[in-house]
Order: structure tokens, then sequence, then C-alpha cells
């Protein structure tokens, strides 16, 4: 078990990675983005509820690590037109805690989040609840898995081209 | 303040090669369209598999409305309308479920899952009332064909297998890919909306001409041999069965290509079970034409697209605000193909999927470019010169020609000059 007061250190790192990332999506730092994954990393964003099974169920985005990789070269490519002209996009994350400790060693996280996005279309707000496991890997953290649960994942979506 | 537009008026707005802009504009269009296309012709609404055992049910619509899709006790396929016959509540808040029947929750009048009012609370104050009078609306007509169940609101017209006419062989060219000659839809629908006419999404599924350019982003990083199928130097073909249903025909390239699941980029080696059921289901000689030949892209009209590997339900909600229902096929009995198909697909569609959010941009700057008022018309004569008619004597042109769009059309426009 952890001390009180290495919780609050690890709580500190966490909350800095978890900003960090957080500037990385909103400024489309795609490759130092891509660069805080591990590479078993999974990227999940479920639809149509919060724990559907996604080896059996459609999922809005369900990549394992070569597929993060290709998400990243084709918004690199400056072609992908629903990025052309790129989205604006201000995130405020919060509600940061640290949960259970995981078998392996990964740090549980979550926390919720609140995306504003200005595109060709319109304004639109989005609405998750992140869950992370991330890891120290030569002493940085990276992500392991990220879970982004959309508040109104079961309603029909617009286009959702970020990295949320 | 909307007037209808009259008879005349579709032959203004729709020539051979080109059509109006305010076609996807004009809310009285749209309103005329609900009419005359939504709530009279044949439209796809769910897939028998959704509803497997009795009383399962399932939430679908045709255009903005909801309908429930149900099986009864009998194991009949019923669409109800989800409106009380009361005061208009509704009925099923729910997605999706087993109910025997369902409680309105206003004044809890109780209906079977075949529509018949069962119980009105408190039925004191009706006396004599006929209750078979009172059952939920009911689409005036169900059909289904190989599990693909469609519903008309028209109590007289052609039966669904007239409607699909030529069309119904792509159906059964997807069913056969399946070692049971059976699709089932059970991966769950993403929903995908866009602030466009669905016109535009109609026309978009079988418009073999802009791959190469809207998904260039993708075909460019991800190795796929998908981008040459829509080049110039394409073999494969497009197709106006007539009726409103179209086809992007790519069997040629896949025949030229002489590989079994070359059309779906991978190996019948790297899938053994399928490719082994499939021997043992066809007989080697024909299960290896149909992995060659693979399945069909093809737009069924109004609102049923089925892209090789998954199928699409285009919803109209309104004039400018549409939504596309996307899921994976899956092929009964053939779960290592199936594992694949939903990987395939959840990359592809959906809101964050590589290949659909480009085209969501192109139907919404389309729809904000067709506001502009001039020119009016949209161009749609590509490969009209060098058209033919196939062996079946169907109209076909290259890949990239609009065949497809021209085809949809004149069939929109005998839809709309109807009474
Ligand atoms: S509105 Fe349904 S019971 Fe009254
Ligand atoms: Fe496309």
């Amino acid at each position: 078990m952890l001390s009180r007061e290495s919780d609050a250190t690890l709580l500190n790192a966490v909350t800095a990675f978890i900003y960090r990332e957080a500037r990385f999506q909103d400024e489309h730092q795609y490759e130092a983005w891509e660069a805080l994954w591990t590479d078993d990393g999974v990227y999940w964003v479920p639809a149509n509820g919060v724990d559907i099974d996604p080896e059996k169920e459609m999922s809005i985005i369900y990549d394992n690590r070569s597929r993060i990789a290709l998400r990243v070269r084709q918004l690199m490519t400056g072609k992908h037109h629903t990025q052309s002209p790129q989205s604006r996009l201000r995130r405020l994350v919060s509600n940061i805690e640290l949960l259970d400790r995981q078998p392996g060693g990964d740090i549980s996280v979550a926390s919720n989040s609140m995306i504003f996005e200005s595109s060709l279309r319109d304004d639109t707000v989005w609405a998750a609840r992140n869950e992370y496991r991330l890891r120290h890997v030569d002493g940085e953290l990276r992500m392991a898995y990220k879970k982004v649960v959309l508040v109104n994942n079961e309603k029909a979506l617009f286009t959702l081209s970020f990295l949320i | 303040m909307n007037v209808m537009p009259r008879a005349s008026q579709w032959k203004e707005l729709i020539r051979a090669d080109r059509v109006h802009g305010s076609l996807y504009s004009d809310p009285a269009i749209f309103e005329a369209e609900l009419q005359n296309i939504w709530y009279r012709t044949w439209v796809y609404v769910g897939h028998e598999s959704e509803v497997p055992n009795a009383n399962d049910y399932v939430v679908k619509s045709i255009g903005p409305q909801s309908v429930i899709m149900t099986r009864d006790e009998q194991g009949r396929v019923n669409l109800l309308l989800n409106r009380c016959s009361h005061r208009g509540n509704q009925v099923c808040s729910y997605d999706r479920g087993n109910a025997r029947s369902f409680t309105c929750p206003f004044h809890s009048w109780t209906f079977a899952n075949d529509g018949r009012l069962v119980g009105y609370a408190f039925p004191d104050g009706y006396e004599g009332q006929d209750k078979s009078q009172l059952a939920l609306g009911r689409v005036t007509r169900v059909e289904s064909y190989r599990g693909f169940v469609f519903g008309s609101f028209a109590a007289e017209g052609p039966t669904l297998k007239e409607h699909l006419g030529g069309a119904a062989e792509t159906i059964d060219r997807l069913v056969r890919t399946s070692p049971e000659g059976e699709v089932e839809i059970t991966a769950g629908f993403l929903k995908h909306r866009v602030k466009a006419n669905w016109k535009f999404i109609l026309e978009n599924e079988c418009d073999g001409y802009h791959p190469a350019f809207v998904h260039s982003s993708i075909f460019g990083v991800a190795d796929s041999a998908i981008g040459k199928l829509y080049g110039g130097a394409s073999t494969a073909l497009t197709r106006d069965y007539g009726g409103g249903h179209t086809e992007i025909d790519l069997r040629p390239e896949f025949r030229k290509r002489d590989a079994p699941m070359s059309w779906f980029g991978t190996t019948a080696e790297r899938l053994p079970d399928y490719a082994a059921r499939m021997n043992a289901a066809y007989g080697d000689k024909a299960a290896r034409e149909i992995m060659i030949d693979g399945t069909p892209h093809v737009m069924i009209f109004p609102n049923l697209f089925i892209a090789e590997i998954q199928m699409f339900v285009i919803q109209p909600l309104a004039v400018d605000d549409s939504v596309q229902h996307v899921t994976a096929l899956q092929f009964k009995s053939a779960p290592d193909l199936n594992r694949r198909l939903r990987q395939q697909t959840m990359g592809s569609v959906g809101p964050a999927g590589f290949l659909l959010a480009d085209d969501s941009e192109m139907y919404e700057r389309c729809h904000r470019g067709v506001l502009a008022r001039n020119p009016e018309w949209i161009y749609l004569g590509r490969g009209e010169k060098r058209e033919r008619t196939d062996e079946h004597g169907y109209k076909v042109g290259h890949v990239t020609d609009e065949i497809p769009s021209r085809g949809i059309w004149r069939h929109y426009r005998e839809l709309m000059e109807a009474r």
C-alpha cells in the first residue's frame, strides 16, 4: 500500500500527465500524443452505453496500438478533410481520481472532460467520463489504456474526428 | 406557409443530366418526399435476426417516425407505430428488450406486442367501446426478403419482390457469402448524424467518382487495395437496376485478381474455418467463385445500403438533418470472418471512422453549398455518352460514371409525380 503522501505525489504526477495529454489533443500535436502510448495501448470509445463488449459490438473507436498509429498517420496527411481545417478545441478535465491499483502495477485513473469543438459545421459540446490505465515506462508515465465514455453515446452523434 | 409542389414542377426540377439545387434544401420538398416516398414505398426497417425470440422488440424508424419492430408470440414480425392511441404518448422508451405488451406510461393503456389494445386503466367510462378500433397504428404492409424486413404505409402497390426487381439478386449474392446462407445483424449500431439532406448520402453510396479524392488520406497511409477499384483504369461498373436501386459492381476487378477473399483484403488461408465451411456448404468450385466475387455494393432505394462488409440505413429527420445507422454485417456460422468484419467496420465507419468522417464532411459542405443561388443546378452528366445496356437490360457504365445518380433521380421523379 502507498502512504497518503505518496498517493498525493502520484496524483500530482497523474494530473500533470492528463493535462499534458489534453493540451496535445487540443493543439493537434499528434506525434507527441502518440508518444504517450505504451506499445500495447488500447484506445476505446464505446457506443450505446458504458459497458458493451467491444469484441462483440460496435464501438465508435476501438483501436489497438497499430490502429492508433494509423489514426495519427491519417491526421498527419493534412488531407483528412474532416480535419482540414482543423477543429478548434478546448477541453476542461476535472474530477481526477486514483482508483484501485491494478494487478500488473498499472495505475487506474478516472476523470471527466468537457470539450468545446468549433468546426466548419458548427460549435459542438462533448462530455465524457474517461478511464485510464497508466504505467511507468523508463521513469515516465504512459497510457496503456484509455476509455472515453461519451455521455450521449446512445444518440446519433455528429462526426468526431479529433482526438477525444 | 409551405406550398406543396405541383406535379408539373418535378419535370422542371429534374432533367436527364441535372437536378435543381432546391431539391436538397426546400422544406416543402422534404414534406412532399415524406408523403410520396417514405410513407408510400417500401422502406427497409430492420432485420429478423434483431428480434430472434418470441416477444423480442427493437425500436426502429421510418423517416422521423419511431417504429417498434416486434416478434409476437406466434413468431410473426410486426411494425407498430410508437404512438399511443389514447393521447399520443410514446408507448416504448427503450431501444430494445423482450416484452409481451407495452403499457403506456401516461394513463396506463396496455397494448399486446401485435398492436392490439388489451386493457385500459379504470375501464368504467369506456362502456360499449370497441377496443379493436383503438389498436396501435401499424405499418400497413410488412414483408421480408431473406431476413431483411421492409414496411410500406401504402395499402396497395407493388409487392416487395416487385419493388426490389433486379436488385433482389444483390441480396442473394450477399447471403450466399454465409456458409448457411444467412446474414445476422447482431453487432449493434453506430448512429452518425449529419447536417445534410438525406439524398446527398443516398447518391454518395454509389458514387464511384469520389473515393480517390475524398479518401486519399486513408488510402495513402493504410496499405489498402480499395483505392485502385475506383481509379480511371478500373474495370468495375456502375449499374442502374431501375426502381432507384443502384450498384457499384466490383466483380470484374475481383475476377481479374482471381484470389478468394481478395474482396475483403485477405486470403482464404487466413480464414481457414470460414473457407472450410464454405467449401462444405457449396462445394469447392462454387465456394471459390463466391469467395472471389465477394459481397455486393448496392443501394436499395431509398434507405438500405449494403457496402460489402457493412450495412447502412439512412434516416431523414428534416430537410437538413439525417442519420446514418451503421453496423458490421455478420454471417451465420462464420466467427473468424465476423470478428474481422467488426474490426474493419469499426475502423472505417461511424462518427470517428477513417472513411465515413470524410464522406460526412462532403455531404455537409454540399448542403451548405447548394444554398448558394448560382449556378442553380447540380450537374450529373458524367458518362452519359458512354453508358450502355448489359445482358440483363440494366444501364451500366464505368465505376466513376454518374449512372446511379441519374437512375435515382429518374425514379424519384416518377414517385413525386404520382398523386
Ligand atoms: S396517452 Fe397513452 S394511455 Fe393516455
Ligand atoms: Fe466515400
